[in-house]
């Protein structure tokens, strides 16, 4: 079973695991990913995040992803949450969960589900410093971290 | 009649959210970014064919290629920075 949520209110990495594992006998293995929110970025203090999303097609963009992920990998569910709003540091993001029966697919299709998310989904930050408030920039790298999971036609 | 929205630094500079169009001979997604670049300010400087804007059409990424029609809900946004 695959569920996305996006939410303004604070995310439980704990708390969505139990619910992803339940009483599944056949889970061999859970990989989760969690973005936490840091408190330096481009060398700057940051005091506070707001996360703007794209309603509708964010929740889209996240599915089509999750189906992506159980289309290659034997997977059997997978959990991905999404914060939206403002944001403190420490805090988590988002939180990518993935059950499998065997550890080598949930650790690849959570690095595959995190990495199109971070060039797919529509989301954007927007810090706060000392000097006030930023966007901020998206990373070449991680264009580079979704290249490298596209098939050859 | 299309409907086309601005998100993030986009929204903020060009000082709109949301806005409806006419098609009125604009077929495709490079067509629409074409007209707007043409309104000069913010919008020739964010739209110009050196910067690096990401598209969706009725909440599908899309590209300048993609075709428009009546209807159609748009949006342009700069590239994303979740997770």
């Amino acid at each position: 079973m695959n569920s996305v949520s996006i939410q303004a209110d604070p995310l439980d990495p704990n708390h969505e695991v139990d619910l992803l594992r339940g009483n599944d006998p056949s889970i061999g293995a859970v990989v989760t990913f969690i973005g936490l929110m840091r408190d330096i970025n481009e060398g700057d203090r940051v005091e506070g995040l707001y996360l703007e999303h794209y309603p509708g097609m964010t929740e889209r963009a996240l599915q089509k992803i999750v189906d992506e992920a159980n289309n290659r990998w034997e997977i059997q569910h997978c959990r991905v949450v999404h914060r939206v709003g403002a944001l403190s540091p420490t805090e988590p993001i988002v939180l990518v969960a993935v059950a499998s029966r065997h550890r080598k697919e949930a650790f690849l299709a959570c690095e595959f589900i995190i990495d199109y998310l971070k060039t797919k989904a529509p989301f954007w930050k927007k810090e706060t410093t000392a000097e006030g408030e930023r966007w901020v920039d998206a990373r070449e790298s991680d264009d580079t971290a979704t290249l490298q999971w596209q098939k050859d036609d | 009649m299309i409907q086309i929205l601005f998100f993030a630094r986009f929204r903020e500079e060009l000082g709109v959210a949301s806005e409806q169009l006419e098609l009125d001979g604009l077929s495709s997604i490079g067509d629409l970014l074409e007209a707007l670049c043409g309104r000069g300010d913010a919008w020739a400087r964010l739209f110009a064919e050196d910067q690096r804007v990401m598209m969706a059409v009725n909440q599908e990424l899309a590209d300048r290629n993609t075709i428009l029609k009546a209807g159609d809900e748009v949006a342009f946004f700069p590239p994303v920075t979740g997770g």
